[in-house]
């Protein structure tokens, strides 16, 4: 059969060139790899090779010609005893794009527990490692002084010794490598908790989480997993500067592909950190320097695990819903109670969850208060409130009674001063500003 | 494309052996020229980049590996998912960005995997290969399966960071992994002599204690020789390995690639003196191995199966539209 042969595409980009030359004439023989024609295209000149052996029956655009479409049929080849005869191209149909739509989790209730004990956000995260690392031998732990040092921040003290150096591994200071090497580890099957000392080190190593954690499973088409868990002290700490003080929760809610979480009691901590370590995807958990050492009443159950995507309502209220996660919950908490004095009741949103983020709990609550006020520690550009902002317009714009306000990080780095420190953070009087804001209370 | 099955430590070739290279070689040549006109034709679109001149490297190498060994690359990858034993119909449908592709579309040239054949991509960040193969070495380890990783990288990549925070691991903790340095003389359009400080890329990881060595990459049987070696030192739990393969690719870079940084002599001469496949084929006839009926009747069947893979890919349809939303997470 005749072959027609196209207007190729030689780049990317390229939608159409122009033929400089033809190389063979009507009526030439032409072996497979024989250069056929130059082509220049938006880049360089390039040369068109036969497909085939074969004899130029006829040339359909003449030389010289500029602005051939790609795809348009250029010259047609013959095989032995062929001459040339319509040759239909086949245009393929283009597909239609369905259009994302935004399925909030359905609510499910959180089992009551009978009894509780006195942990520190430190303690519950060690102890949720080592229950996972107990019950499933896959599960390591690898980062800068994890083992021999018991952490940089003690988080994983007493861990070296109850699993030894084959499990808790000791880095050398390289983030880029021992991300990278985590994911290989986890493509082969095992789960790797990669401790970075701080989530600001990360940033050495964000290609790994993001082009080879939380996009291999898409790329292969649900073929190769990575069940991998990133985590570190996030947010500013304390005087560190502004290398040390990101929060880095709107950077990685960013991407699919990532479960993002960030909790804030020691409850939290260790329920999503369980969670988190048996969940079979990359999961980026967020955890705080200053909440360490802070205590909390945590469920003493060996069952006790908390749902990924799961808000909760820390305080109930009907006035005002305050979202918040991480250390800015307490100031959430802290700024209700300076309301209630006021006579406004604030609900109290604990996300938990960055992504993917609880939006019906957000918008139950919204339903009741008809006002909405978000706390980060992040910066306000692109951050968590600008999206649930946005949340709300697609999903609670009815029931708005007032514009959604941010309490954000200011938007400058992080100085060191102590003065400017404070003047950088969001602080309980913000909020309590904001919600009396949006409770036209001013 | 039984290359596993082969005992470790055999040091020559059976001519059984010396015929099935010859095949692998010579698929991968006529899948890559295919691929090239598929692109020419628009149905292969985006980034392709082809392994012609290379073959020699991969099916060495895979020639000798180990039942459990895994393996990793980077965006150069069709001629090692053909060799670790992936269908051509799935990897040319993926070219096609057709459902029976093996990321079902969705991933495209740079981006295919198969944890059967214990092929780990495909990766199109240059270098970010090489801490994640080291990662697949540190399971091997982690799980004493008696594996090595095989991590290739071009020439190119071993000016990344990342790879020297992974030789440093894969030797402090000996990891079996063999690094091989792809070297086919451009990153990109720059040359090597361009790019590295100091040309002798095996050596590239002595600082960390690391032993490498200079192959002939387009003799397959040199290849070979060296593979037995690593791999060899890589499993006996002393650590990693560096193979540097000097090898040449014939193509440019990319589709896109019109390749004006080298003379027209240069690759004329690669391709007429040290085409890995011809040299091959002439130790075959003149060793009286295979005769030119013989070499004929694996011409026929390698075009057969070329042929059945670019009429597959395009045969098979585009993905479902809902698969624009599956495979983003897995479902706990």
């Amino acid at each position: 059969m005749p072959i027609e042969i196209l207007m190729p595409a030689l780049s990317p980009t390229m939608t159409e060139g122009k033929l400089a030359k033809w190389l063979k004439a009507e009526g030439d023989a032409i072996k497979s790899g024989e250069v056929l024609a130059e082509i220049e295209t938006d880049k360089a000149t390039m040369e068109l090779e036969s497909i085939e052996d074969g004899v130029v029956g006829k040339i359909l655009v003449a030389a010289g010609t500029e602005g051939v479409a790609v795809n348009t049929p250029i010259a047609v080849l013959l095989g032995e005893g062929e001459d040339a005869s319509a040759l239909s191209a086949a245009a393929a149909p283009a597909a239609a794009v369905p259009v994302a739509a935004l399925v909030p989790l359905p609510a499910a209730a959180e089992p009551v527990y009978a009894s509780f004990k006195r942990q520190t956000v430190r303690e519950a995260l060690r102890d949720a490692m080592a229950e996972e690392m107990r019950s499933d031998a896959s599960v390591f732990l690898l980062g800068e002084e994890v083992a021999q040092y018991q952490g940089a921040y003690k988080v994983s003290q007493g861990l070296l010794e109850e699993f030894g150096a084959e499990r808790v591994i000791d880095t050398p200071i390289t983030e880029m490598g021992f991300a990278g090497l985590a994911c290989g580890a986890g493509y082969a099957g095992l789960k790797p908790i990669v401790e970075f000392m701080t989530m600001n080190f990360s940033m050495q190593a964000i290609d790994h989480v993001i082009n080879s954690a939380a996009k291999t499973l898409y790329m292969s088409g649900g073929q190769l997993q990575c069940s991998i868990v990133f985590r570190g002290p996030n947010g500013a700490a304390s005087r560190v500067g502004a290398q040390h003080s990101q929060d880095y929760a709107s950077w990685y809610a960013h991407c699919p592909g990532l479960k993002v979480l960030a909790p804030w009691s020691a409850a939290d901590a260790k329920g999503l950190l369980k969670a988190a370590i048996r969940d079979p995807n990359p999961v980026v958990f967020l955890e705080n320097e200053l909440l360490y050492g802070q205590s909390f009443d945590v469920p003493d159950d060996p069952d006790f695990v908390l749902p990924i995507g799961k808000a909760k309502v820390e305080r109930a209220g009907t006035h005002v819903t305050i979202t918040a996660y991480s250390r800015m919950v307490q100031v959430a908490l802290d700024a209700a109670e300076l309301l209630k004095a006021e006579g406004i009741e604030a609900e109290v949103i604990n996300l938990r969850t960055i992504r993917p983020l609880d939006i019906a709990t957000i918008v139950d609550s919204v339903k009741k208060t008809n006002r909405i006020v978000s706390l980060e520690e992040g910066w306000p550009v692109a951050g968590i409130g600008s999206e649930i902002a946005a949340v709300m317009m697609e999903h609670a714009f009815d029931w708005l009674d007032a514009p959604v306000v941010r309490v954000c990080g200011a938007d400058v780095p992080m100085p060191y001063a102590a003065n400017l420190e404070k003047l950088a953070l969001p602080q309980i009087e913000h909020v309590v500003e904001a919600a009396r804001a949006v409770c036209y209370r001013r | 494309m039984a290359a596993k099955k082969k005992e470790r430590g055999a040091s020559e070739p059976t001519p059984e052996e010396l015929v099935r290279y010859y095949r692998e070689m010579l698929l991968i040549r006529r899948f890559e020229e295919k691929a090239g006109q598929l692109y020419g034709m628009g149905l292969i679109n985006g980034f392709c980049h082809l392994y012609i001149g290379q073959e020699a490297v991969v099916v060495g190498m895979q020639a000798v590996a180990g039942p459990a060994d895994s393996c990793i690359t980077s965006y150069r990858d069709h001629g090692h998912m053909l060799v670790c034993g992936m269908d051509p119909k799935g990897v040319m449908a993926e070219l096609t960005g057709r459902a029976g592709g093996y990321s079902r579309g969705k991933g495209g040239s740079m981006h295919m995997f198969s944890r059967e054949k214990r092929f780990y991509g495909g990766h199109g960040i240059v270098g970010a290969q090489v801490p994640l193969g080291t990662g697949l070495g540190f399971a091997h380890k982690y799980t004493k399966d008696d594996g090595v990783a095989h991590v290739y990288c071009g020439d190119g990549a071993v000016n990344q960071g990342q790879v020297y925070e992974s030789f440093n691991m894969a030797s402090l903790w000996k990891l079996p992994v063999v690094f091989v340095i792809e070297n086919n003389k451009y990153a990109m359009g720059t040359s090597s002599v361009r790019h590295a400080a100091g040309q002798e890329l095996y050596k590239r990881g002595a600082a960390y204690g690391i032993p490498g060595e200079p192959v002939n990459g387009m003799s397959v049987i040199a290849v070979r020789e060296a593979a037995i070696r690593a791999l060899e030192h890589a499993r006996s739990g002393n650590g990693p390995y560096i193979l540097e393969m000097n090898t040449y690719r014939y193509r440019g870079h990319s589709m896109s690639d019109p390749a004006k940084y080298r003379s027209k002599e240069e690759v004329t001469k690669m391709r007429e003196q040290h085409d890995p496949i011809d040299q091959l084929k002439e130790k075959l006839l003149a060793d009286g191995l295979i005769d030119e009926a013989g070499l004929k009747e694996i011409d026929r069947e390698v075009k057969a199966l070329v042929t059945e893979a670019a009429e597959f890919s395009q045969a098979s349809p585009e993905p479902d539209p809902s698969e624009l939303w599956t495979d983003v997470l897995i479902e706990a």
